[in-house]
């Protein structure tokens, strides 16, 4: 059996000017050959200080970040950095649980007439025009990206709205479609096979390949669902 | 004056333009990419004296046909296939001279699966988010040649070629063996299932492309059931599917997966996998991860 390379961060002492309730989050690093670090979080929070702290200011050969539900990717390029050095610049960084405050905020249109929201309204017990009331009445936020160019995973404040999958995913669902799976809320950049719920649709280009930034949506990124009339 | 532009005659089954990618979007849902056997690509532009970034043509199984409206320099590397310019037999690996007007005609390659065609000055597409890469996955980038397509060559670099030839191995047609660290979710595996990755003569399944080749062989067991949350992976990673069976992702592998990586191919052999045909194997050898610390 080989020894599996895994560690945690050595304890690092509470930075004094930090807050108490802001500890540096506990991480664990898993080394992808010579090309990745990944960092294993406790929570999505932790993930996106993480992000967040590196995102502005990139380690010395780090070529791009891939945050998920717990872990934070580090891609890098092996003829510039190493798989220590990033794991010790990174070390060094402690991010804290401080909140964010210059995340970009987005407000997104909806008509809610989608085909799942009496459904939802069902499985949530909230009734279709409860859960319109609750997709609109909580800011979002953007945990990740994924699954397709400009789809965001978004994460609420509450659990009212968490609902499975379709048990048969559509083979098309259209551009602009708002949707739930599980503890997330998404919006289809463009017609795709899925098996979210769909609640509504927006006019919004999600993905504009000649709008800077291309993508409505990143990491981080606050986001308020509005009702609007057809 | 504008530069040469390369009409295309015949595409092939699949060719695509590829430089190295564009890293650093991943926050908008988008992948590296870049050519699949990038150490080919890399050879290819410094035959013709290009800058290591300069897109070239990825052609998958030969089969295309160019013609210059002038002179150009190219250069043949990966896949070895029977060329031919003007009808001649063209080499490999070296510097050619299409004069205007003659067709590089490239046949079906012997062993390997990507040939590279650079051309002095580079395909000269317009970038898509900095780089000239067509991405499967996303759909981002030029698109995928098609007979009567028309590609611009940029303006030759102010360097010229300085080696006429190098002398590269060639794909080879037998088994294929690649060095895989350890991780990041081997502690999801059995203690037996790294030597079964070893031990495995792996086929690669006809169920492979740029995104991804599926191999098959052996199920590896896995000890933990649950689910694993979606997280990042990297181009060369193994990924093991419930049922036990890996899949190497390649250069437009989705940003994350959400089964367990067993073990990463290193950077210097992934390229190797990128020329292995389906029916052909790979071996896989474990080497050490790097120690930690200084």
């Amino acid at each position: 059996m080989t020894a599996a390379p895994t560690s945690t961060a050595a304890p690092v002492p509470v930075d004094a000017a930090a807050p108490p309730e802001a500890p540096v989050p506990t991480m664990r690093f898993l080394p992808c050959a010579d090309v990745g670090v990944l960092v294993e979080l406790e929570s999505l929070a932790d993930v996106l200080a993480l992000h967040e702290a590196l995102a502005g200011d990139l380690p010395d050969g780090v070529v791009d970040l891939v945050p998920a539900a717990r872990t934070l990717l580090l891609h890098l390029d092996p003829g510039r950095t190493s798989v220590p050095e990033v794991i010790r610049a990174v070390s060094e960084l402690r991010p804290t649980r401080r909140t964010r405050s210059a995340a970009r905020s987005v407000e997104i249109p909806v008509v809610y007439d989608g085909p799942d929201l009496d459904v939802v309204g069902e499985l949530t017990g909230l009734g279709a025009r409860g859960v319109v009331a609750a997709h609109t009445g909580q800011l979002w936020t953007v945990a990740f990206t994924g699954f397709t160019a400009g789809f965001g995973y978004l994460v609420g404040e509450d659990d009212r709205l968490h609902v499975p999958r379709r048990a048969t995913p559509r083979v098309s669902v259209p551009a602009g479609a708002v949707a739930l799976a599980g503890e997330f809320s998404g919006v289809y950049p463009k017609a795709s096979p899925g098996g979210w719920q769909l609640l509504g649709r927006t006019p919004l280009e999600m993905w504009d390949l000649h709008r800077d930034p291309p993508a409505l949506l990143s990491p981080g990124t606050r986001v308020r669902f509005v009702e609007v009339d057809a | 004056m504008s530069g040469a532009g390369l009409e295309v005659l015949s595409a092939g089954p699949l060719t695509t333009v590829q430089d190295l990618g564009r890293p650093g979007h991943a926050s908008w849902g988008i992948g590296r990419s870049g050519a699949a056997d990038r150490r080919s690509l890399r050879l290819a532009n410094r035959l013709v004296g290009n800058a290591a970034e300069a897109a070239g043509l990825e052609v998958l199984l030969g089969g295309l046909e160019l013609r210059p409206d002038r002179d150009v320099v190219v250069a043949l590397t990966g896949a070895r296939c029977a060329a031919t310019i003007g009808g001649r037999a063209a080499d490999h690996n070296t510097v050619l001279r299409v004069p205007a007007g003659s067709p590089l005609r490239l046949g079906t390659a012997s062993a390997g699966l990507r040939t590279y065609v650079a051309v002095r000055g580079g395909i000269d597409v317009p970038p898509v988010l900095g780089s000239r890469s067509y991405d499967v996955l996303s759909g981002l980038g030029p698109p995928v040649l098609a007979a009567g397509t028309v590609l611009a060559v940029g303006a030759p670099p102010a360097r010229f070629p300085s080696v006429d030839m190098a002398p590269v191995p060639d794909p080879p047609a037998g088994p294929v063996r690649l060095r895989v660290m350890s991780g990041p979710h081997d502690d999801w595996f059995t203690a037996d299932a790294l030597g079964l990755l070893e031990r495995t003569a792996w086929t690669v399944t006809t169920a492979s492309d740029r995104i991804g080749m599926r191999l098959a062989g052996a199920e590896l067991p896995r000890v933990r059931s649950t689910e694993l949350p979606s997280a990042g992976v990297v181009r060369g990673a193994l990924q093991v599917t419930p049922a036990g069976q890996p899949t190497l992702f390649m250069s437009d592998h989705p940003l994350t997966g959400g089964y367990p990586v067993i073990a990463v191919v290193v950077d210097a052999d992934v390229d190797r996998a990128a020329q292995v045909r389906p029916g052909q194997d790979l071996q896989f050898t474990i080497v050490p991860n790097p120690p930690r610390g200084t």
